[in-house]
């Protein structure tokens, strides 16, 4: 099954540059749908021994929240608050691509250097969730409008939950389903804010934010 | 030795297979296919004319791209080994591609014009993004293959390679199929029938020559899309039929097939602003080392 491993891997990384290289909202929207698919198909090529109907649950609870509801929620977030939907990036698209292979890079060599005391179920996929952590925290502070930043929270928690997939081959259902509804709510929250921050200041610039600290 | 000549004859046929699949989408008859052999034939008749700013450097221009090209394709194989080759020969192919660049953006600014010195400005700054690219690309072959000679990597291709190691190869493929946009000015990075000198890159740089010097240049760069259309097909396409003469027809299908595939792209994208063509260029050279990290992991 590594085939089909390292196909699901590459495309979380191609959703990550897709989401770094994107000028529009839109599509950076569309790529974290992509991302939120191969991370969900994830489990069942990595341990293709052990799908469980919980496990089969699992996944389709979190395609569903991260490749439709999600989505879904940002996408009405940008059309109610009526958000340009230009990215408006600090860093620019090309060298953002290039922090998005950097990060790869690193994150190989970090688990070359100092490999994990478990052995993970595929060499690639420990770099490829710091990669993908990377990217998120990159995407947090690298573009001004509040909704990117909704954006590179899940991106980050994408590379969150792929890495628990590497560490655990079973988070305890529970706890799993307690992760998503946190997330489901966070986006939630998310939505109704920008909502209301764009109603507020007319604008979901977050320089001008800060120069409301006072 | 056969399939350098079919090289040398068909090359200009890409362009009028592009031009005759961008008509279908636009629902015109379009030119005729063999367009582009009239245009030859009718410019290498015609007398040149040379503006007094200009120094032998500028017929120095498409000489040395037309002569780069074809050692060029000397060197690419095609259904059967390339009729040069030799261990690193594919650092030569790059150099003769930068060779033809250099040589063509000498040519540009030799004019004195400034439209042309901004031409080659842009082509430069896309050259130096797209290197990076080829080089990577041919990286991962190498590592794959443990070949390092264009001809030996010809010979590795096959089914097994794609079930083992397909993804790599995928990821290699799409980063050639946008170099080759990129390298020939197709639509997304440069459009070849523009006539807005603004947003020109390589039309701008050849708006000086005329008659047989415009027929070397044109030549040249259905030449150097043949190099990039073979080069696909024969490091990626995996299957060998055993005789020589089905290897070599398969090969150019699918240097025709590419083709056919940088139509569809014409016709179905506008070109991009300036500003994103870089992006578009350098995610040629993300897609390689992404492949490369796959390969040595």
């Amino acid at each position: 099954m590594t085939g089909t491993v390292d196909f699901l891997l590459v495309s979380m990384i191609l959703a990550n540059l897709w989401v770094l290289g994107s000028s529009r909202l839109p599509s950076c929207i569309r790529a974290l749908a992509f991302q939120g698919v191969a991370l969900g198909l994830l489990p069942f090529a990595l341990y293709p021994g052990h799908i469980t109907w919980d496990l089969v649950m699992l996944a389709l609870i979190s395609i569903t929240l991260k490749a439709v509801v999600f989505p879904h929620l940002l996408k009405r977030a940008l059309l109610e608050a009526r958000v340009d939907p230009q990215v408006e990036p600090f860093v620019g698209h090309g060298v953002s691509l290039v922090v998005g292979v950097a990060s790869l890079a690193l994150s190989v060599a970090l688990f070359r250097r100092h490999p994990l005391p478990i052995v993970p179920p595929s060499d690639l996929l420990m770099p490829v969730a710091v990669s993908t952590l990377l990217v998120g925290l990159f995407v947090l502070i690298a573009r001004r409008k509040a909704l990117t930043q909704a954006l590179g929270y899940l991106v980050f928690e994408n590379g969150i939950q792929a890495f628990g997939l590497g560490v655990l081959k079973h988070a305890p259902l529970m706890v799993e389903l307690g992760i998503l509804l946190d997330i489901f709510f966070a986006v939630f929250v998310m939505g109704i804010t920008i909502f209301h921050i764009r109603r507020a200041f007319a604008t979901l610039d977050t320089l001008e934010m800060a120069e409301l600290r006072g | 030795m056969i399939s350098m000549l079919l090289g040398l004859l068909l090359a200009p046929l890409l362009t009028g297979v592009i031009n005759r699949v961008k008509a279908f989408f636009a629902g015109r008859r379009g030119r005729p296919l063999f367009q582009l052999y009239w245009d030859l034939a009718r410019l290498v008749r015609k007398h040149m004319v040379l503006s007094r700013t200009t120094t032998p450097v500028f017929l120095l221009g498409p000489a040395l791209s037309l002569a780069s090209l074809v050692t060029g394709l000397a060197l690419v194989p095609l259904g059967g080994p390339a009729l040069l080759f030799f261990p690193g020969d594919l650092l030569v192919l790059l150099g003769l591609l930068a060779l033809v660049r250099f040589a063509t953006v000498l040519a540009a600014m030799d004019t004195g014009s400034s439209f042309e010195g901004m031409g080659g400005s842009r082509e430069v700054a896309i050259g130096a993004l797209a290197e990076p690219g080829m080089f990577l690309a041919l990286a991962v072959l190498v590592v794959q293959t443990r070949a390092v000679s264009l001809s030996e990597m010809w010979a590795h291709r096959s089914l097994d390679l794609w079930n083992s190691a397909g993804l790599v190869l995928a990821l290699v493929g799409v980063a050639l199929f946008l170099l080759l946009l990129s390298e020939s000015c197709r639509i997304p990075v440069d459009d070849p029938n523009t006539h807005l000198e603004l947003t020109m890159i390589h039309e701008v740089m050849v708006l000086d020559h005329s008659g047989p010097a415009l027929a070397a240049v044109e030549y040249a760069s259905s030449l150097k899309m043949w190099i990039g259309a073979a080069l696909i097909s024969s490091l990626l396409f995996p299957f060998h039929t055993g005789s020589a003469g089905l290897d070599l027809l398969a090969g150019v299908a699918v240097v025709f097939l590419v083709a056919l595939a940088v139509g569809l792209v014409e016709s179905t994208s506008a070109r991009l602003s300036m500003l994103r063509v870089p992006q578009f260029v350098g995610l040629s050279s993300a897609l390689s080392l992404l492949a490369l990290f796959l390969v040595i992991r």
